[in-house]
């Protein structure tokens, strides 16, 4: 298990890291997530051994890691560019800590052609790394950093240089291939749908500090507070007491959102939708077109102007509408 | 030990440190303190009196406005040069480029040679009247560094993302506000260095002034060498070295801070630049390549077509004469002899400025996190970089008068000349390495270290596939560059065992045909073995070497 401490990491004028405590178990998954310029990759290096740690403690399986030099720590790290040596072969790139640790040559083929087939490029083995797509590198750079056998495989905004097709495509193939070898793995990305496809768990790190940690699912249904709300997807925050969030909260009361109660409610696109059977009524302000829906803006009566959601075949601007509210985009945030 | 391959990469600092302090500040300041503290006591009251000598006056100026002059003239035939050679692609682009380059590594007294035969009476451009004026300096200022500015400026601009200027033009720049916008200060880092530069290396130039200025025009530099050698005044030498020490300082503190802005861009940069075909409007810059061109070709055919006059005729004599230990009395050796020293002098000069350059530019090229190690490095940069200005007069005095007592009584030993020739190659190894290092992602090193390879394997497998070629063309420059050396040289090469630039210098200090010819020989020969190795050098294609 990998354990954090209260771990700081300082930069001349600046605190990237301030006091982080985590802990990932063996075998599992744990994504941190936030916003470019948050310390996340800095956690990152410092768990790899990259970036001195000011204070706290990092430790595996309970040995304080400080002052192991990176190369004797068995955690490989995936660079979000992957780099690759861009001299050698594809497999002398995955071979590469396979004859750091003196196997054979023979025994390095065999291994080399199980990862590469593995990460689905098999037969790509004497291709340079220049001539490949960007997928293709980074599956290659998995491939290279799965070779090391690593006790916790740390990954860098693994697919963020990638376009949007690929990036989902593999983070797919990504959660696979950790949970086929088991792997025990610490993300950071910036990605919302990377950390919820590849991650058991989620820690949201905002300004150097982590904010929230739990199951995914849990960290995307309950925020618990307006800065990750924010984060996370969740657009506009309406106070609870104010009449709108009052008017809000009384109409998805019967999808089951909890009425009552002080602090202030947060919503998603998703949370209101556009039904004829809804209970809320507003005009259609502004409408924009997406691959699989129509994203609007409304005037709510009552409620002031909120982005909403339509199913294909949608109103005009100008239209009048009536809306229903959906519980699993609403979330109800403490003080 | 966990800390150990830090401690390890300081500990190597130390070696390059120890041999700039012994071999450098040592004689230097040896040289320095025998002129201002002549009886143990610091004496600078002979400091005005050297500063206001009419004599003094005249070298200052004159060092200045030659210097200058031969900044600007070579910035404006550079520039264009650098613009059709890198910017623009057609036939025979590499071999125009290898002929632009090759002056640099010249031998001084040969380019001294050179221009006196092309300018004397009877030399093709005999009929200009420019023989023995300031004219054939300035040229030969312009010949030599030529190569500085077309490679320096000529890196950054292939270098550069042309999708600027075509952004800046869809915005309705026209091509000159396109470049007085977007090109030039894309470029003037590159240009700032390299007139630096220039105009340090015209102002230390020893050797063509001392060839081509005879009585009439003296640098600081000459000046250095006439007090120290002819009037035997140590305390006006050690005032003027001062004076050049400290104007190199500046001038390479300056250059430096250029640089580094510079290799900060060029890290940005992608492989965009692609060099398009020539055009109609390019017609200047081409008409001033072949200018250019020809101006260094001139002055080389020149000196091989007089090699082979032999009085009224043609003939091979002054060559057949160039292996007779006997052909003159001007020579203790034959220049065959003296070619074999040469090689064996230069072989011996570049292991160790190869040896010191490697470790050099490893440790200039880590970034520290720390500040204060940080501006360590950077001033460590600047130190090897000394040697590159500072007077070769006062180097090779100084070994004499500091070199002389155990446990360093080095004054007859033959290794004195291989030591001060790696002196001198020594920054421009460091400057063809380490950018190339500079240029590996830091990464590279980390992402080995996490696969589980120690510091050194990690570097090793980060650095040394990039390293191979820049470290065969660095070998070849500094081949090339300690072949030619010859201020330094010229003070300690023992009379039995002298090189060719030394030979050829004594051979033109003798009246007479037979000696000039055998001159020309000899310097032919030293350029053809020089051209072809920068050959060699420049097929390995390292844009490094010879840019500043």
């Amino acid at each position: 298990m990998l354990e954090l401490t209260d771990v700081t990491v300082t930069f001349p004028g600046a605190t990237a890291v301030d006091r982080v405590d985590l802990r990932v178990e063996e075998g599992s998954v744990l994504a941190v997530l936030g916003p470019s310029g948050c310390g996340k990759s800095t956690l990152l290096r410092a768990v790899a051994g990259l970036e001195p740690i000011t204070s706290g403690s990092i430790r595996w399986q309970g040995r304080d890691l400080r002052g192991v030099p990176t190369h004797e720590r068995g955690f490989a790290l995936m660079f979000q560019d992957g780099q690759l040596f861009a001299q050698a072969s594809v497999a002398d790139n995955i071979g590469y800590p396979l004859r750091l640790r003196g196997r054979s040559r023979r025994e390095r083929a065999g291994r080399v052609a199980e990862l590469l087939e593995l990460v689905g490029l098999g037969g790509y083995a004497d291709r340079r790394p220049a001539t490949l797509s960007g997928g293709q590198q980074q599956r290659v750079a998995l491939a290279r950093s799965l070779a090391a056998d690593p006790a916790l495989l740390l990954l860098d905004e693994p697919l963020s240089s990638l376009d949007r097709a690929l990036r989902d495509r593999l983070a797919g193939d990504l959660r696979e291939i950790l949970t086929a070898t088991g792997t025990t793995a610490l993300l950071v990305t910036h990605d919302h749908d990377e950390a919820f496809t590849v991650a058991d768990r989620m820690a949201v790190m905002l300004d150097g500090r982590i904010a929230q940690e739990g199951d995914a699912v849990q960290v995307w249904r309950h925020p618990v507070s307006r800065e990750v709300a924010s984060f996370v997807g969740y657009d506009t925050i309406v106070e609870s007491s104010s009449p709108a969030g009052r008017r809000l909260l009384a109409s998805g009361q019967e999808g089951g959102v909890a009425s009552g109660g002080s602090g202030s409610v947060a919503l998603r696109r998703s949370a209101l939708r556009v039904d004829p059977r809804g209970d809320l009524s507003g005009v259609v302000r502004r409408m924009t077109t997406v691959s699989d829906a129509l994203h609007l803006e409304v005037d709510v009566e009552g409620l002031g102007r909120l982005p909403a959601l339509a199913a294909d075949r949608g109103p005009e601007v100008g239209d009048e509408v009536r809306l229903t509210v959906d519980p699993r985009g609403v979330a109800r945030l403490p003080d | 030990m966990r800390r150990a391959p830090g401690v390890a990469l300081g500990l190597a600092a130390l070696v390059p440190l120890a041999f700039l302090a012994v071999f450098f500040v040592l004689p230097v300041s040896g040289m320095l303190a025998r002129g201002l503290w002549p009886d143990g006591q610091l004496d600078l009251s002979g400091v005005p009196e050297v500063l206001g000598r009419s004599r003094t006056l005249r070298v200052l100026t004159f060092t200045l406005v030659s210097s200058l002059a031969g900044t600007v003239v070579t910035l404006l035939l550079g520039l264009p040069v650098a613009f059709v050679l890198y910017r623009l692609r057609f036939p025979g682009r590499g071999l125009l480029r290898a002929v632009v380059v090759m002056p640099f590594v010249l031998p001084t007294v040969v380019v001294g040679v050179m221009f006196r035969s092309l300018l004397a009476p009877g030399g093709p451009l005999g009929g200009l009247g420019l023989d023995g004026t300031w004219v054939p300096i300035l040229l030969a200022f312009v010949f030599f560094n030529l190569a500085v500015v077309v490679r320096t400026v000529g890196g950054l601009w292939e270098g550069l993302d042309r999708r600027a200027e075509e952004s800046a033009a869809t915005l309705g720049a026209g091509p000159w506000q396109v470049w007085r916008t977007v090109t030039l200060p894309a470029l003037a880092p590159g240009i700032i260095s390299a007139a630096t530069l220039v105009f340090l290396f015209c102002s230390t130039a020893f050797g063509v002034v001392l060839t081509l200025g005879g009585l009439r025009y003296g640098t600081v530099e000459t000046e250095i060498y006439l007090l120290t050698v002819q009037f035997l005044d140590l305390q006006g030498a050690a005032v003027l070295s001062l004076l050049q020490l400290l104007a190199v300082v500046a001038m390479l503190a300056l250059a430096a801070r250029t640089r580094s802005r510079r290799e900060q861009s060029l890290r940005r940069v992608g492989a965009r630049a692609a060099a398009r075909r020539p055009r109609r409007d390019d017609i200047p810059a081409l008409a001033a390549t072949a200018l250019a061109v020809a101006f260094v070709l001139l002055p080389v055919g020149t000196l091989v077509v007089r090699s082979l006059r032999v009085g009224p005729g043609w003939g091979l004599e002054h060559y057949r004469a160039l292996t007779d230990p006997d052909a003159t009395a001007a020579l203790r050796v034959s220049v065959t002899e003296a070619m074999t020293n040469s090689l064996r002098t230069a072989v011996d000069a570049t292991v160790l400025a190869m040896l010191l350059g490697l470790i050099v530019a490893v440790v200039v090229s880590r970034r520290p996190r720390s500040p204060g190690w940080a501006r360590t490095v950077s001033v460590l940069d600047g130190a090897f970089m000394l040697p590159l200005g500072i007077s070769a007069v006062t180097v090779g005095f100084g070994f004499l008068i500091t070199l002389d007592r155990p446990p360093l009584d080095l004054r007859t030993s033959p290794i004195l000349v291989p030591i001060a020739q790696a002196m001198v190659a020594l920054p421009l190894v460091v400057r063809t390495l380490a950018p190339v290092l500079r240029s590996v992602d830091p990464r590279q090193r980390e992402a080995a270290a996490t696969l589980g390879a120690g510091p050194w394997r990690a570097a090793w497998t980060a650095e040394a596939p990039v390293l191979a070629r820049p470290v065969l063309a660095a070998t070849g420059f500094a081949f090339a560059v300690s072949l030619g050396e010859f201020g330094a040289t010229s003070f300690l090469a023992r009379p039995d065992r002298p090189t060719v630039p030394v030979v050829i210098y004594q051979l033109i200090s003798r009246p007479g045909a037979d000696h000039l010819g055998m001159a020309l020989a000899a310097s032919v020969l030293l350029a053809l073995v020089t051209v072809v190795v920068m050959g060699v050098v420049e097929r390995l294609r390292v844009g490094s070497v010879g840019a500043f």
